[in-house]
């Protein structure tokens, strides 16, 4: 079954068409990447399944339900969990902090049981301490738990963001260019992290990525999107040699100047 | 190695101190309770109780000594003191409830004081013969005695609350300024509501205000000496203190923090914005309320001019001053104002006044530092802007709490 069905996805800012009749499928535990240039809607996309643009065109269905009149708060309690192009995590608070914010819908303690700190309430929040430090642990930062997220190096901050977004328990992890700013060899260690994932917590993970030897190399299928409209999509070798495709990236060969 | 030894020297020399500061003062204070210096060092041992390196134990048994013992004493010799204290641990939780709103969830609110009003009216409207002007006397003879006056705290907690929450929910969907600019209007609207409400049918007095309002009763003794206030206030300080704090450690207190660190981030986390601001704004205003019975029982006058915007400021002043988000900063916040407001400033002034008398050095009388007093506010928030940003104490994360369930957790489970 498909975890998320996307049909006739349109988004417009005034007149600015910035995702256009946009369709698109994934199934669970597959690895999809969603590329394109610069301004081809991307993170538009991502933001409209995240529920920050209430007014769109078509249909969402994820896990065989419809997404209607969304907000980031419902997107969250159907289990998408996101990441953001430029980190957002919460900087004065400590890294073992911002892993509990990702914890809140799972936490059920009322505000009397807190101010009264009944034995559940402990137990409960001594768990999901605990449960924190685990995910830090498989990030490999459980040494800068008690660092403010903002002291953090600039790789161990995207480590942290997506710890974040795993605490959510997300059947649907959306990272938006989890490559962006990491050398080489740190971009070959997020893939075999992002391959990690999805089989450690068996979630469906869409990315955005420009980094195109991570995306070849990690995903199940790939979708282009230019100017807002999708022109190709398919396993990434497939992709890789669509004309329509290489256009997008490299322009037109004017064929008078080349002879 | 010589300036080390010297540092060493230094640090043992300042804890020296801190230890004879702690130990010595509140000796002081009782002997000579009349002495302004002796009391000022003796709150500042108050507030080195927090830093001073001791086992936590000796710190906390001379805490409970010098709150439940030394100042009662003291104040009997001497209740002017006693006063300042009281004012300065009423303003205490309106500090804490404040620092929720705005150091907790980052949301500015300048009409703080309206709860506040809601409170103390609410109790002076019962607790005189007002209630007569509206509900037959058929019904029930007012004004309430004494005895209510401690089921009128939850109540008050609970009706400010409610009032926080049917501010909130309109007005949350602004941020920053324009949140700031409609609580301040709200303040305003229910002061001067408070001032007109006399007619056509008599609410509230009007400016004349209520009185005389019922002081306290419990177990038949009628409780209108500062002493009595001073544990009332005491007790409910103690209770808003640890309710605050373990907000902070929770996951509500998270979400607060969330919201006010990156409000989109947190609704992608699944954070319910508008209950989680709604939850701050009446925990906040609730602790409000219930601090204004208190006020009420304690003046045993209301009038609107109590609640002004100047009111609602001064609050502010002490939550910035010490540290927003940092309870324990925000105390201190609100001894060094009300310290400033009722104490040292109209010390100054009489010194002044009689060097000028004793011919030595002449003052004119419009340079008298009492009239000065929001002058000094301001230069010490510049001051502050400049040199503290964050405040006296700023504010510091920390998982100590939870740390303690996470033990107990593992010795249970070795048990098992």
């Amino acid at each position: 079954m498909a975890l998320l069905e996307i049909k006739k996805l349109s988004k417009a800012f005034g007149g600015l068409v910035a995702v256009n009749q946009v369709d698109f499928e994934m199934n669970e535990g597959q690895i999809a990447s969603i590329i394109g240039p610069n301004g081809a809607g991307k993170t538009t996309f991502f933001n409209i399944i995240s529920g920050y643009y209430p007014g769109f065109e078509g249909s969402i269905i994820f896990d065989g339900k419809g997404l209607k009149n969304l907000t980031p708060e419902k997107v969250a309690k159907h289990r998408i969990a996101r990441t953001f192009q430029n980190i957002r995590l919460f900087p004065e608070m400590l890294a073992v902090e911002n892993i509990m914010v990702g914890m809140h819908m799972d936490l059920k303690a009322s505000i009397f049981n807190i101010v009264l700190h009944s034995g559940g309430m402990k137990r409960e929040e001594g768990e999901a301490y605990e449960r924190a430090v685990e995910l830090l642990t498989y990030v490999g930062l459980e040494t800068r738990k008690n660092e403010l997220a903002k002291n953090l190096a600039y790789g161990e901050q995207r480590r942290l963001e997506i710890a974040r977004a795993i605490a959510m328990k997300p059947k649907l992890l959306l990272l938006d260019e989890p490559a962006a700013g990491l050398n080489p060899r740190e971009t070959e260690e997020l893939k075999q992290f992002i391959g990690k994932l999805r089989d450690d917590f068996g979630c469906g993970i869409l990315l955005i990525e420009h980094d195109m030897k991570l995306v070849m190399e990690i995903s199940d299928k790939v979708a282009v999107l230019n100017y807002g409209e999708k022109i190709a999509e398919g396993a990434p070798h497939e992709v890789k040699n669509n004309p329509m495709v290489i256009e997008a990236y490299l322009g037109i060969e004017d064929e008078e100047e080349a002879v | 190695m010589g300036t080390i030894k010297n540092y060493f020297k230094l640090i043992k020399e300042k804890q020296l101190i801190q230890l004879v500061l702690v130990f010595l003062s509140p000796v002081l204070f009782y002997l000579y309770s009349k002495s302004s210096i002796i009391f000022l060092l003796f709150l500042a041992s108050l507030f080195l109780l927090y830093r001073v390196r001791l086992d936590l134990r000796i710190r906390g048994a001379v805490a409970l000594l010098d709150l439940l013992l030394v100042i009662p004493l003291a104040g009997l010799e001497n209740s002017y003191y006693l006063g300042i204290i009281t004012q300065i641990v009423i303003y205490a939780v309106l500090a804490i409830g404040l620092n929720v709103v705005i150091g907790f969830a980052g949301l500015l609110d300048l009409g703080y004081v309206g709860f506040y009003a809601v409170g103390a009216y609410l109790y002076a409207f019962f607790a005189t013969t007002q209630a007569n002007n509206v509900i037959p006397e058929s019904i029930y003879q007012f004004p309430l005695s004494g005895n209510w006056f401690w089921l009128f705290l939850p109540l008050a907690l609970i009706v400010s609350a409610g009032m926080g929450v049917l501010l909130g929910l309109p007005v949350l969907r602004l941020k920053g300024d324009y949140l700031a600019i409609v609580t301040l209007g709200f303040a305003e609207i229910i002061r001067i509501i408070l001032n007109n409400a006399d007619k056509p049918i008599n609410f509230t007095n009007g400016p004349k205000g209520l009185t005389p309002v019922k002081p306290p009763e419990l177990f038949g003794i009628v409780m209108n000496q500062p002493i009595h206030f001073y544990f009332i206030v005491l007790v409910l300080f103690v209770m808003v203190f640890i309710a605050a704090y373990r907000l902070d450690h929770s996951r509500i207190g998270r979400a607060w923090a969330a919201i006010r660190e990156d409000e989109l981030a947190a609704r992608t986390m699944g954070i319910p914005l508008v209950r989680m601001k709604l939850l701050a704004f009446a925990t906040g205003a609730g602790f409000a309320g219930m601090m204004g019975v208190v006020f009420a029982a304690r003046q045993t006058f209301v009038d609107p001019s109590s609640f002004g915007f100047m009111e609602s400021i001064g609050i502010l002043a002490m939550v910035i001053m010490g540290g927003m988000g940092n309870i324990r900063g925000v105390i201190v916040g609100a001894a060094a104002v009300v310290i400033l407001q009722l104490h040292l400033l109209k010390e100054l002034s009489t010194f002044l006044t009689q060097l000028s008398v004793s011919g030595i050095l002449y003052i004119p009388s419009q340079l008298d530092p009492a009239k000065y007093e929001k002058l000094v506010f301001g230069l010490i928030l510049i001051l502050m802007c400049v040199f503290r940003p964050k405040g006296l104490m700023p504010a510091k994360r920390t998982m100590e709490l939870i740390k303690g369930f996470r033990k107990k957790l593992s010795k249970e489970s070795l048990i098992e």
